[in-house]
């Protein structure tokens, strides 16, 4: 008999569809209470770092170069105190294959699915992410379906989210586009109960463990070429696995004194599943709408339990205004020479203004870049802006910002200025949440597991639930 | 009148406005939840009619037909000015701008 298409019934299903797209069962991990056996699931991915590499190398993946930014700390220091102002390092991720570091967990999924026997991938994106897992998907020889959120209600597409479909399409994906809405992933169990395919999602073990060798690479790369470990790694941060696998690989590497800083666009108040606020943003990924939610309830992903935890690996969180952002990646292009982003200039942005707390002799390398291309660059997302009523000026952006009405350029480069997010807040929030989703009386295993998560301790844990 | 074999997009609705029951801000509520995909059209038909079309990974979809040859319009935009402006400062703090 066939089984029922309706969305009740599809929904309802969530969890067998889930588990025959995953090849793995979540439930092995479960504790039955609040915790879960996070390094257990890592583990059992079954790749070692070195196993992850070779897969990666086949596939045109990973040993990105490091880049100094010279003249952007050049630029850096003149707003600095005297002998401050660190050297600005860049892991230029645009040169995997696709364009970005989604390669790299995108080349790990599709050769698990390649493994297991599926015969095509599906993923749920509107990023880079789509473009990564169609072109490893081409290379290795599998079908791939991606679908994305793309259009608003009068059919008007963000313009850098029309351009990875394009980039999916040319590398021979389907592409299915939607219009606002989580009810996005009704369509994309339908699709994987239809197919039988493999949900390359972005949160499984096997995904965050391919992004594992780029903090590996930044430790070894900075090694050999300054002498020593960064003092500092920025991540652009948005469903926090870019700071799990770096942080995750960095560890790996004995880079344990490194500083992690997570960096995402400030869009307060504006609603990510909003019809009409859809295309007031001008950056589609690195922001606040996805970081923060996803730092504090890591698991309302598209699988049972995601593997991009960033809280576990955080040490700050900071935030830029889109105006900033945009203001660096032409900078990045004027003064480097290289057109990347610019959403992925987020953790760039941050960084102009982290160097400054540094001195001299210090090392901070962002860890990542992406590539540009129509739609995806500074200038159709600005037009696209102006034509959407949003304000563009120069001024003060920490003053001025007001994320669906202006886009603030600094009237200056010394106003680019990060600002630090309520990082204890976040981590309170997400003991919070996930005592209350369990609805049980956290055990002491409970305790410990919810102090892991969030980089802190058992006092600060009981503190924050008043035990 | 689109024939049989052409490359085609379609256009559903997946679930209209009042079935939407997720938890979404008011605005959206008040929008259908449309989908689009692209196929190789399986029978003659004209713009409007509902069509089964093949995708690219074999799987047959049904929607209406909206467009023949579809292809992208996207670009790098219009004239931004104050693009110039940062160029112009960027120059003038890091090489004393024309001098």
């Amino acid at each position: 008999m066939a089984l029922a298409k309706d969305y009740d019934s599809v929904m309802g299903r969530s969890n067998d569809i889930m588990k025959k797209a995953l090849g793995l069962d979540y439930n092995d991990y479960e504790s039955g209470s609040i915790a879960f056996d996070y390094e257990a699931l890592m583990k059992d991915t079954g790749y070692t770092l070195e196993e992850i590499n070779k897969i990666q190398s086949k596939t045109d993946v990973g040993n990105t170069p490091l880049i100094e930014l010279r003249n952007i700390t050049e630029l850096s220091r003149k707003y600095a105190k005297p002998g401050f102002g660190a050297r600005i390092f860049a892991k230029d991720e645009a040169c995997n294959a696709s364009g970005s570091f989604k390669a790299r967990r995108a080349a790990c999924a599709v050769a698990h699915a390649k493994k297991l026997g599926y015969k095509g991938v599906i993923a749920a994106t509107s990023g880079n992410y789509g473009a990564a897992v169609a072109s490893q998907a081409a290379m290795q020889g599998l079908n791939c379906i991606i679908v994305q959120e793309c259009y608003d209600s009068h059919g008007v597409g963000q313009p850098e989210i029309v351009e990875k479909a394009r980039k999916c399409e040319a590398y021979g994906a389907e592409v299915i586009q939607l219009t606002v809405g989580p009810e996005l992933f009704y369509t994309f169990l339908r699709v994987l109960e239809d197919t039988g395919y493999f949900n390359a999602s972005l949160y499984s073990p096997f995904g965050i463990a391919g992004i594992e060798t780029l903090g590996y690479e930044i430790a070894m790369q900075c090694r050999e070429k300054v002498g020593k470990d960064p003092e500092m790694v920025v991540c652009t941060n948005a469903g926090g696995g870019m700071m799990t696998g770096t942080a995750r690989g960095l560890l790996k590497a004995g880079a344990v004194d490194t500083q992690m800083v997570a960096a995402s666009i400030d869009l307060t108040g504006l609603s990510m599943a909003s019809d009409k606020q859809f295309n007031l943003k001008s950056c589609t990924t690195g922001h606040t709408g996805f970081g923060v939610p996803y730092a504090t309830d890591p698991d309302h992903s598209d699988v049972p339990r995601s593997a991009a935890r960033p809280l576990r690996y955080m040490d700050r969180y900071v935030t830029v205004k889109q105006g900033e952002v945009m203001y660096m990646t032409e900078t990045l292009a004027q003064l480097e020479g290289i057109e990347r982003g610019p959403a992925g200039n987020t953790a760039l942005a941050a960084a102009f203004s982290l160097a400054q707390e540094l001195p001299e002799d210090a090392v901070l390398v962002i860890s990542e870049t992406e590539y540009t291309g129509a739609g995806k660059h500074i200038q159709p997302q600005l037009s696209f802006a102006r034509d959407n009523g949003i304000e563009l000026k120069f001024g003060d952006p920490s003053a001025e910002d007001k994320p669906g009405e202006n886009v603030v350029f600094p009237a200056n480069p010394g106003l680019i200025k990060c600002h630090d997010a309520d990082i204890n807040h976040f981590r309170q929030s997400l003991i919070k949440k996930a005592v209350k989703k369990h609805g049980v009386t956290p055990t002491d295993a409970d305790l410990k597991f919810l102090a892991e998560e969030t980089k802190t301790d058992v006092d600060f844990v009981k503190k924050t639930l008043g035990l | 009148m689109a024939k049989k074999g052409q490359w085609v997009r379609i256009h559903t609705v997946v679930l209209k406005a009042e079935q939407r029951t997720a938890k979404i801000p008011d605005d959206t509520k008040k929008c259908d939840l449309e989908m689009w995909t692209k196929g190789e059209l399986q029978e003659d038909a004209e713009i409007g009619d509902t069509v089964t079309v093949k995708t690219a990974v074999g799987r047959l979809e049904e929607g209406t037909l909206i467009e023949v040859g579809p292809y992208y319009t996207h670009s790098y935009g219009k004239f931004v000015p104050e693009i110039i402006e940062i160029d112009k400062q960027l120059r003038e703090i890091m090489r004393g701008g024309d001098k």
